[in-house]
């Protein structure tokens, strides 16, 4: 029997699923609360509406995201380093080729998007394009690969349901109600619209913290399997090095042009020290790089 | 990838499937028959060179174990654009046994690098066939999806997709090939093409 250089790690399973179950427990205990709250009917809607909106913006993700990021396809012909790269890559995971796309702007940065592995896009900027190696671009695109891999998008927008559905609670609410949530006779206590105001931002707040908490889990997964699919973790780990760099010293105003998608980038796309790790989209580049050094040590192990 | 690897986030590195590599000989008969092409009797397997002491010592050993055998190939290795390295062999092509013995060659490298945990690495084997005219065309073995394609470049950036259809026609019935035309990489710059 072959043996493995493939080191798996229990710990980051076990810990995204909790997660991810804690957020399904977030959304039924919502949906229930308001339906002891306000009657049985008012929380299966907003329950509904808030996987809808959230399905929605799955199905419409690659659109989206290309428009926030002002990318561009580019064909074969264009660019044809980076679709032999990609060609390359996505034959040594036996997984469908994404479309390419490049953003012209001089923010280092790539991302991945799409409802699905058959339609997804790869996007990386010209700034990125400039600033790697070939070396550590392809550790980059193996590690956006990976994210359509593991449906990242998916899990993503489906974890965010119950986020949804309390913000527009919460919106709703603000405004007493608009008439949905009747006036009970419930003499001396709090009037319903407020309890429902309170829930719902108890439960955004919640919904964002796990949110974000997942979202550096799956870049930690996808740094994992990226590492091992061009079996270069020092590539990524000096691209990641690099990208986190070069973001920190560009200007203000180029970064918020970028902001709107951030979570689907692999550097966080917002520099700088204000940000508190709790709510950081991606894991420290310390975790990651030593994330990265341990599979460098299990692949460069020498032979029995 | 299944629900649960889709929701732990977690894809284990695909495995190569080695053993149609055998297949070849047989294929490289249809292939004189019934298009006129021969082997040149060169061979190469494409692979991602890891980082570090244990790829370096296991690519010696292999090198080592192809020149211990009696009738030993010529073996080098090469680096190519992307980053990917190529062993290639060549063995003498008007030798009638050549081309299995090439396969075996290459099977050989497949399977030290398989059984040092290398495998995931591997991305594809190519033995160039070549006719009088000097129309050339590989057959590539992708270990990931175990089926075969026929590339045969005609220029830097061109390739005779008239001739690539026609093989695959040839061998449809010995070999399995690739079903989607889009699996079909384009290798510039292969050696032996």
């Amino acid at each position: 029997m072959a043996r493995s250089r493939f080191v798996g790690d229990a710990g980051l399973t076990v810990r995204m699923t909790t997660v991810m179950f804690l957020l399904g427990a977030l959304f039924v205990a919502l949906v229930v609360g308001l339906a002891l709250a306000a009657g049985g009917g008012l929380g299966i809607l907003i329950g509904i509406a808030g996987i809808g909106v959230a399905v929605y913006q799955w199905a419409n993700s690659d659109k989206v995201a290309m428009r926030a990021m002002r990318a561009r396809e580019v064909s074969p012909e264009q660019a044809p380093e980076l679709h032999g790269m990609i060609d390359r890559l996505c034959a040594l995971a036996d997984m469908p080729k994404p479309r390419v796309g490049v953003a012209d702007t001089s923010v280092p940065n790539a991302f991945a998007t799409g409802r699905s592995p058959e339609r997804s896009v790869v996007c990386v900027t010209t700034g990125i394009l400039g600033m790697l190696s070939a070396e550590e671009l392809e550790g980059v695109l193996a590690h956006e690969l990976s994210h359509v891999a593991h449906r990242d998008v998916l899990v993503m927008t489906v974890a965010s349901s119950a986020g949804i559905a309390a913000g527009m609670l919460g919106q709703g609410a603000r405004f007493g109600g608009l008439g949905l949530f009747g006036r009970r006779g419930n003499n001396g206590g709090l009037p319903v619209w407020l309890v429902v105001l309170l829930v719902s931002l108890a439960v955004y707040a919640i919904s964002f913290l796990l949110l974000r908490l997942l979202s550096r889990y799956r870049e930690l997964a996808a740094d994992r399997a990226g590492a091992y699919l061009t079996m270069r973790p020092d590539a990524l780990a000096s691209a990641l090095t690099k990208i986190t760099g070069g973001i920190n010293q560009i200007p203000q105003r180029d970064l918020r042009e970028v902001s709107a998608a951030s979570a689907l980038c692999i550097a966080p796309a917002i520099g700088g020290v204000s940000l508190s790790t709790l709510t950081a989209t991606h894991p420290s580049l310390e975790q990651r790089l030593e994330q990265l050094a341990r599979i460098q040590a299990e692949l460069s192990r020498p032979t029995a | 990838m299944g629900l649960w690897e889709t929701i732990s986030g977690r894809s284990r590195p695909k495995r190569a499937n080695l053993d149609a590599l055998f297949l070849v000989p047989s294929a490289a008969v249809t292939l004189q028959t019934a298009a006129g092409l021969l082997p040149t009797g060169d061979g190469a397997v494409c692979y991602r060179a890891a980082t570090g002491a244990g790829f370096h010592e296991t690519q010696g050993d292999i090198v080592a174990l192809l020149g211990a055998a009696p009738d030993a190939p010529q073996v080098e290795t090469s680096v190519d654009s992307f980053g990917f390295t190529w062993l290639q062999v060549h063995r003498d092509p008007s030798d009638p046994e050549g081309i299995a013995a090439l396969c075996t060659d290459l099977h050989a490298v497949n399977t030290t690098l398989e059984s040092e945990g290398f495998g995931p690495g591997l991305l594809c084997s190519l033995v160039p066939f070549a006719d009088p005219t000097g129309r050339r065309v590989g057959l590539v073995y992708l270990y990931k999806s175990g089926t075969f394609y026929p590339f045969a470049p005609t220029g830097p950036q061109q390739r005779d997709n008239l001739l690539e259809l026609q093989v695959r026609d040839t061998l449809r019935a010995e070999l399995p090939i690739e079903p989607e035309l889009s699996g079909w990489l384009a290798l510039w710059g292969a050696p032996g093409l």
